[in-house]
């Protein structure tokens, strides 16, 4: 007899089969058209986007595509190789210069995506004995990376710098100690305390990384995230991101004023071990980041976007994720996952799309409509979006509260 | 403190977390018999690492099935700490 494989998989299978049979299915969404940063075509139907982590508009922009479509002339469609190997071209040394003059920090490495940015960096810089300290509601690839690694791995409660320092004082103090944390929190749009997270860290006798994967490009004077923001760039010792949010492409990366850091390209298998990105992808995010730090400051723009919707949802009676604006990100809290993945539908079909995200992988079990605004949305867009909101919260009677009004309406 | 009371103190933490009520013993596991899904395991953790003021690894977790077994564990790490 041969065991079957799929058999533990069975309980996502039933809870996949649960989901509303008549509803379109948020798993399996088709942009068969994309317009703009703002609008795709899903199903022959034109449709405002407002779940795309494209922050700052970047994924048009005139200059990245310019450089996009020149790297790809003068440098054909890939690599096919690894950055130690063959896949080092003269942009992957320009766009880490890039990435060093934005953050203003000494060193910094490209990886194929940011998950692989904090596998390969997290895994690697924590070894047998070394203790990773981590938020309770870090992203899945900071823990994986600590699946990966050999090290300790601790975790504190979420955004609460005393619980942090209460349990780095109960660890050796001769240990190797990493704290990570992420400067903006993907699902509810959190900001982290970050200066009371540094102090803590730095009394702890750790040394520090932040994630800015969901602050790069908005948060801070010139876009370098909320490390910036909150003037901690000589307390933060990495900082790890992506420019698949608001650099509007595919990639990863960290920067350090470590003066060992250049050694982890040697150790990092994460980064060893993979393809790098294609001279396109290369090129367009060296342009993104140049233009985020000294081209035209749409920062603003994304600002008060942000602020009409999550105060326009709030207005409308919704439970939200923060109480203000803390971020692009404004998380819709609905009672179950039925209704959520009922209501997204009934959203996509008021044409209006957002990310739909439900346990496990959200915190404290939330069931979400994840909203995140671009820096190009028009203000009647953002309109637009709030009033389907509300057209399909009476539609399905629920109560504004996120309960519904009666269990028998549907 | 000796095993049989870290294994009380421990059980005493566990009350809130066993909705359905069952006699807690030794044997008795959390993922099966408490039926914990692992963000509560993660909240029961921290309430044992603040009782005993101690770390209990997230990598040790997954070795650690029964109530005897964290019993022995924090016993160690307490002793080591």
């Amino acid at each position: 007899m041969t065991a079957d494989l799929f058999d533990k998989f069975q309980p996502t299978i039933d809870a996949y089969n649960s989901l509303p049979a008549d509803a379109s299915n948020p798993f399996t969404v088709k942009m068969d058209k994309v317009f703009s940063q703002t609008e795709a075509e899903i199903d022959g139907q034109r449709i405002i986007l407002c779940g795309t982590n494209n922050y700052m508009g970047m994924t048009f922009d005139p200059d990245a595509m310019a450089a996009a479509h020149e790297a790809i002339d003068s440098f054909g469609t890939g690599t096919t190789g690894s950055r130690v190997l063959n896949g080092t071209y003269r942009g992957h040394r320009e766009l880490e210069d890039e990435l060093t003059d934005f953050f203003g920090m000494d060193h910094a490495m490209v990886f194929s995506t940011g998950y692989l940015a904090n596998l390969g960096i997290l895994s690697t810089l924590v070894g047998r004995d070394d203790y990773i300290i981590i938020d309770a509601d870090s992203h899945a690839s900071i823990y994986d990376a600590c699946a990966m690694g050999q090290a300790n791995v601790v975790r504190f409660r979420h955004n609460d710098a005393a619980d942090l320092a209460k349990r780095l004082a109960r660890l050796p103090d001769d240990a190797g100690k990493l704290v990570v944390v992420e400067g903006v929190y993907s699902m509810l749009g959190d900001e982290a305390p970050l200066k009371e997270i540094a102090e803590a860290t730095k009394a702890g006798g750790a040394m520090l990384a932040v994630d800015e994967a969901h602050s790069m490009g908005f948060c801070g004077k010139t876009g370098a995230g909320v490390t910036q923001a909150m003037g901690l760039e000589d307390m933060v010792d990495f900082i790890i991101g992506t420019f698949s949010k608001s650099v509007g492409t595919v990639g990863g990366f960290c920067v350090s004023n470590h003066p060992k850091f250049e050694v982890l390209r040697l150790v990092c298998r994460p980064y060893m071990f993979t393809a790098s990105l294609p001279p396109s992808v290369v090129a367009s995010a060296k342009s993104a980041i140049h233009t985020l730090k000294y081209g035209d400051n749409l920062r603003g723009a994304l600002w008060d976007n942000s602020r009409r919707l999550h105060s326009g949802l709030k207005d409308a009676g919704f439970k939200l994720g923060t109480e203000k604006a803390e971020s692009p990100i404004t998380a819709v809290c609905l009672p179950d996952a039925q209704l959520t993945a009922q209501f997204w539908s009934h959203l996509l079909a008021e044409g209006i799309y957002v990310n739909m995200a439900i346990p496990p992988a959200t915190p404290q079990g939330l069931n979400l409509l994840r909203c995140s605004v671009c820096a190009s949305h028009t203000s009647d867009q953002i309109d637009k979006i709030i009033a389907a909101f509300k057209t399909v919260a009476e539609k399905l009677n629920v109560d504004l509260s996120g309960t519904l009004r009666d269990a028998a309406a549907e | 403190m000796t095993n049989e009371e870290i294994r009380n103190s421990i059980m005493t933490l566990i009350g809130p977390f066993n909705k359905k009520g069952i006699e807690l013993t030794p044997e008795t596991t959390f993922a099966v018999d408490l039926d914990l899904d692992s963000l509560t395991v993660m909240d029961l953790v921290a309430a044992i690492e603040d009782e005993f003021d101690i770390i209990i690894p997230l990598n040790l977790l997954p070795d650690l099935e029964t109530i005897q077994q964290v019993t022995d564990a924090v016993e160690k790490i307490a002793k080591a700490s």
